[in-house]
């Protein structure tokens, strides 16, 4: 289909704007823009039209079983973004005074209270604006107050080679280095490598629990524990809080920092990649760092408090992404204290439900009950006829699925990361399960077939070898 | 209680004996006894879908909603289209993850291309990425890609907003790095302050400049860029989004890098967010441009294709070494930008900048001749602008019980005024009236 | 295996070519590109930077993937190929072609294969 720059046409638009109702001001020449403002040129219907086109060139969770591990793809409420649309939310300029905006407050103190309740954490702040920035603003709370306390000599942070990339990138933009333990033959963390690793120069550790294998570590109070004695802090990445969410809680694991994906755990759609929210809570102790400006409560009345001396300062303009935040808000307020934990209860059943069914061919990574999520190993199918993870994958496009997580986490061979989640139905699960069966029997007896997948789609696999190499990046006009 | 799970009990107990387990219990048996909740959580009861729409609609109502407003300060209330808020409310556009299956996310990578050229076209710049967080955030990361071996400090200034001083240096609390800031004089950076200041420092990295400045100032941005030039720092300009229709672009004016807040680009106020960082460079500096970054191929049969490319740049591949942690990003932000571009067209971005110009000289003229009201600054400004005020609270008190948000006090008790197309003229000259009101109070 | 005799190799898969005046040119081998698999952006030092024995010097990207390449001498950077910058592709076509950086004030040399003991190196790897 041709580019928005390819359908316009001199001369064509829409009517938006008045005249101008007060006497004009020429900008003066010397401050004038000199280049040309290429923009399109479309009537409103073609505009339409274009987005449409696009979108159907798209796939959605409103489209089909997403089953993308580490992602938590679950349905997004409708109310949640009629609630996020009141004018009463989208009008308020951040910088009003807080008399005039004790609703958006609300907001901020409700979610802070219940997503504390939830995770076991004193406080929390929801400037940053997704998950790694979460990360990040942790970790700089963590620094914040190791210095505090005039422990200079902490530089390093602990991360297990499961770990999501934007842990180990996070630490070091924090300033840290990195120290990668091996995760044991159960896949979860080696107790033996971790107390090597400690020391005095530890700042903190870094941990998903469930891990991306989708396994709970079982151990994970004596992996707190070995760090705090060691003088160090543990850092929860809410990756996969929906796996416990309701049943266990980070605080209680003897974690002192956590942030939490919004748009994972609480319903808040994904955007084609963002806006996210994120939350970062902490334990008391941690809380002088947190950033500003703070929500704070005197008389019944919210305010914003900027003065906190301690803290780290700011991650992002104002208080994070707000309408996000009405949006998690809504869905708590939907579900509930009973509503909560059976998120995670179904989420699991769903997982094991579906690892049941698929393990009559496939071979699971770890063959032991899993959270929210389990990841399978191809690299049998790959050997015995050369299908690889990728063709599995990319033939289920053709299946109107989304695909799993490929070839995460990096210590499994060929590994797909399936995570269904809470809102599918059995059917679903059965026929996404029908569908994978089938496309292994298909590799077996056509393995050229899937090597070409997908085949119904509105392109092939594209050559991303040639986009590295010779980055187009923009548009290019004739001129 | 609203439940968005399908499963009834009849096949929840189905599945849970398929998976080999006789209860939900037995599901979390990994999960030791002594960190499991044994209790249910300290939440309220769960409501129905009509008993939250009643709770949340009623916290909404304890917000103010101004009809008038004339503040911006880094959130302005520009008017945003109904293609705008219809087309990006797309349930797919909304609910799709980040492209990395490309044959089956062509629309979402096509509109992050499409965003990206505009992005250029707007600054002059050669390469877009597609987004990150917010402006402040933007300056943070562009400030992070001109650090390089011994030049680490970022020269910041002190005419920028203060939310973008505050996070740049949080992100140097990070990277162990320097944060100067370059005074400013009268309303603009002092360009023979920032000249002493890099003559002296072999470690300078770079200079920031926001333009127009947080007091709406438009600066010298060519000149000062020479002068970051000259001391061997790359120069970073974080823009204003609609002035570039007008302004010089940021190539115009030397800028390695260009960012800024794209919020005006058909965003609401929303409190705050989520809006959207746009960011761009030449091309030299491509591989050090943080976020995802989509490009042009070709698939087997030829058709043309789109994917993430060059993402071997970014953490979850390159991990630790990565020069920035993102992952999400702003994409629906992103969206919004470039259906209100494509909407508003190039006649209509530059008449709304036009207007935003021409109201607030006209303003700035009506409120400058009330006693007391002067407007600080000689300077040349875009479409805010600082005003003293004999009574901030007083002034600010009567203008809301008339539905109006005045500008925002600033530390000296000058009041900064922004004014934009959505300002119509029987609203600049009610603001004048009750600012002589209040003079005469 | 295309392994030319003239040159050194190491067990990280980099060859290294001695030139008259006591420098070293060092590049991928043969093994290394083809494990790498389409090479799109490679990272270089520059010149005059220190080089250590047993340290990554440089990076090579894939598509996917990115890998460091190691330095098998301790020295100062003389020179690199900048042509690798604007056509990665031809450490894929022409890796003994294809060097990365010329490197002297050499003060230490990390153990080195001839290309015998690397092939023996590599077909013992083969098996693992």
């Amino acid at each position: 289909m041709n580019l928005i720059f390819e359908e316009s046409r001199a001369g064509r638009g829409c009517t938006i704007l008045p005249a101008c109702d007060v006497p004009e001001t020429a900008l003066p020449q010397q401050f004038a823009r000199k280049a040309p403002l290429r923009l399109p040129q479309l009537s409103e219907n073609d505009l339409s039209r274009h987005y449409s086109a696009l979108a159907k060139r798209s796939f959605g969770v409103n489209d089909g079983f997403y089953p993308l591990g580490s992602c938590t793809m679950k349905y997004n409420p409708k109310i949640n973004e009629e609630m996020a649309a009141l004018p009463g939310f989208t009008e308020i300029h951040p910088l009003q005074p807080a008399h005039t905006a004790q609703g958006c407050l609300k907001v901020l103190h409700l979610a802070e209270k219940f997503l504390c309740e939830i995770t076991g954490m004193d406080e929390m702040v929801f400037q940053p604006a997704a998950g790694a920035h979460g990360e990040y603003t942790g970790l700089l709370l963590i620094k914040a107050w190791h210095h505090s306390r005039g422990d200079q000599k902490r530089t390093k942070i602990i991360v297990p080679d499961s770990a999501h990339g934007t842990n180990p990138a996070s630490a070091a933009m924090a300033g840290y280095t990195i120290v990668n333990i091996p995760s044991g033959p159960d896949g979860c963390v080696d107790l033996e490598a971790l107390k090597k690793a400690v020391g005095d120069d530890t700042a903190g550790l870094m941990l998903t629990n469930p891990n991306t294998l989708g396994l709970f570590d079982k151990n994970i109070l004596q992996i707190t524990q070995i760090v705090h004695e060691a003088g160090g802090l543990c850092f929860y990445d809410g990756a996969n809080l929906n796996a416990v969410v309701g049943v266990a809680r980070p605080g209680d694991m003897g974690f002192d920092v956590i942030h939490l994906n919004l748009h994972k755990t609480f319903s808040t759609p994904h955007g084609g990649g963002g806006p996210g929210g994120a939350a970062v809570g902490c334990k008391s102790s941690l809380a002088p760092f947190l950033p500003v400006p703070r929500v704070a409560e005197h008389d019944g009345k919210f305010y914003l408090d900027d003065n906190r001396p301690q803290s780290i300062g700011s991650v992002k303009s104002f208080y994070g992404n707000f309408l996000v935040i009405v949006r998690a808000l809504t869905y708590l307020l939907t579900l509930g204290k009973e509503g909560v934990p059976q998120v995670a209860e179904n989420a699991v059943l769903n997982a094991n439900y579906l690892m049941a069914l698929l393990k009559k061919r496939y071979q699971v990574a770890y063959d032991v009950p899993c959270m929210h999520e389990f990841v399978l190993s191809l690299q049998d199918l790959k050997d015995s006829c050369g299908v690889t993870a990728m063709d599995v994958a990319k033939s289920m496009q053709d299946l109107e699925m989304h695909p799993p997580t490929m070839y995460f986490p990096l210590i499994v061979h060929e590994a797909l990361m399936i995570e269904p989640t809470e809102t599918e139905s059995k059917e679903t699960l059965d026929r996404a399960a029908e569908a994978l069966l089938e496309l292994y029997e298909k590799a077996l007896a056509n393995p050229e077939a899937m090597h070409r997948a997908p085949e119904r789609r509105v392109i092939g696999r594209p050559d991303e070898v040639e986009a590295a190499r010779h980055p187009v990046v923009k548009y290019e006009y004739d001129s | 209680m609203g439940s968005y799970i399908p499963s009834t009990p009849e096949e929840q107990k189905e599945m849970l004996s398929a998976a080999g387990f006789d209860s939900f219990n037995g599901l979390f048996s990994q999960i030791p006894e002594s960190v499991r909740l044994s209790r249910l959580l300290d939440l309220p009861q769960g409501l129905s879908e009509l008993e939250v729409r009643r709770k949340m609609t009623a916290i909404a109502s304890e917000n103010k909603v101004f009809p008038t407003v004339f503040r911006g300060a880094g959130a302005y209330r520009h008017y945003i289209p109904a293609a705008v808020t219809r087309i990006t409310a797309n349930e797919t556009f909304l609910t799709a993850y980040t492209p990395y299956q490309a044959e089956i996310s062509q629309g979402i990578l096509q509109s992050i291309f499409e965003y990206q050229t505009m992005i250029c076209e707007l600054t002059g710049m050669e390469v877009s990425n597609a987004s990150v967080y917010d402006g402040a955030n933007a300056a943070a990361e562009a400030a992070a890609m001109c650090r390089d071996r011994g030049r680490t400090t970022v020269y910041v200034s002190a005419a920028s907003h203060p939310d973008t001083i505050r996070t740049i240096r949080t992100y140097a609390f990070g990277a162990d790095t320097q944060v100067c800031l370059v005074p400013e004089k009268d309303g603009a950076t002092d360009a023979s302050a920032l000249k002493d200041l890099l003559e002296q420092d072999k470690t300078a990295a770079c200079f920031f400049l926001q333009q127009p400045n947080y007091f709406g100032t438009i600066e010298d941005a060519a000149a000062l860029g020479e002068i970051a030039h000259a001391a061997g720092a790359k120069f970073i300009m974080g823009c204003n989004p609609i002035s570039l229709a007008v302004l010089k672009t940021p190539a115009e004016c030397g800028a390695d890098v260009a960012v800024g807040e794209g919020q005006p680009f058909g965003m609401p106020l929303g409190f705050g967010g989520p809006y959207l960082g746009f960011m761009a460079c030449k091309k030299a500096m491509m591989r050090r441009l943080p976020g995802r970054i989509v490009g042009q191929t070709s698939d087997d049969a030829g058709n043309r294709a789109f994917v993430l490319t060059l993402q071997a740049r970014e953490q979850h591949i390159r991990r630790e070494k990565a020069l920035s942690n993102i992952c999400s990003n702003e994409a629906l932000c992103a969206l919004t930008a470039s259906v209100y571009l494509s909407t508003m067209g190039p006649d209509g971005l530059r008449a709304a900048a036009e207007q935003c110009y021409s109201k607030a000289h006209y303003a700035a003229k009506k409120i400058g001749a009330v006693k007391g009201f002067e407007l600080k600054n000689q300077t040349e400004f875009f479409h805010e602008f600082v005003t003293a005020c004999p009574n901030v609270q007083k002034t600010l008190e009567l203008l809301e019980r008339h539905g109006i948000l005045g500008g925002l006090p600033l530390p000296d008790g000058g009041l900064l005024w922004c004014v934009t197309e959505c300002n119509f003229k029987e609203e600049i000259d009610r603001l004048a009236e009750l600012l002589e009101e209040a003079e005469q109070e | 295996m295309n392994l030319p005799e003239e040159l050194k190799y190491t067990k990280s898969h980099e060859w290294v070519s001695y030139l008259p005046d006591g420098s070293a040119k060092i590049g991928l081998t043969d093994f290394a590109q083809k494990e790498l698999g389409d090479i799109v952006f490679v990272n270089l030092p520059q010149e005059g930077d220190s080089v250590e024995a047993g340290a990554a010097f440089a990076d090579v990207e894939s598509v996917k993937a990115v890998s460091d390449v190691y330095c098998p001498v301790t020295g100062t950077v003389q020179a690199v190929n900048e042509e690798l910058l604007d056509a990665p592709e031809q450490l894929n076509k022409a890796p003994y072609e294809s060097w990365m950086v010329r490197v002297g004030d050499i003060s230490k040399t990390e153990e080195l294969l001839s290309a015998g003991e690397y092939l023996t190196f590599l077909s013992g790897k083969e098996g693992d």
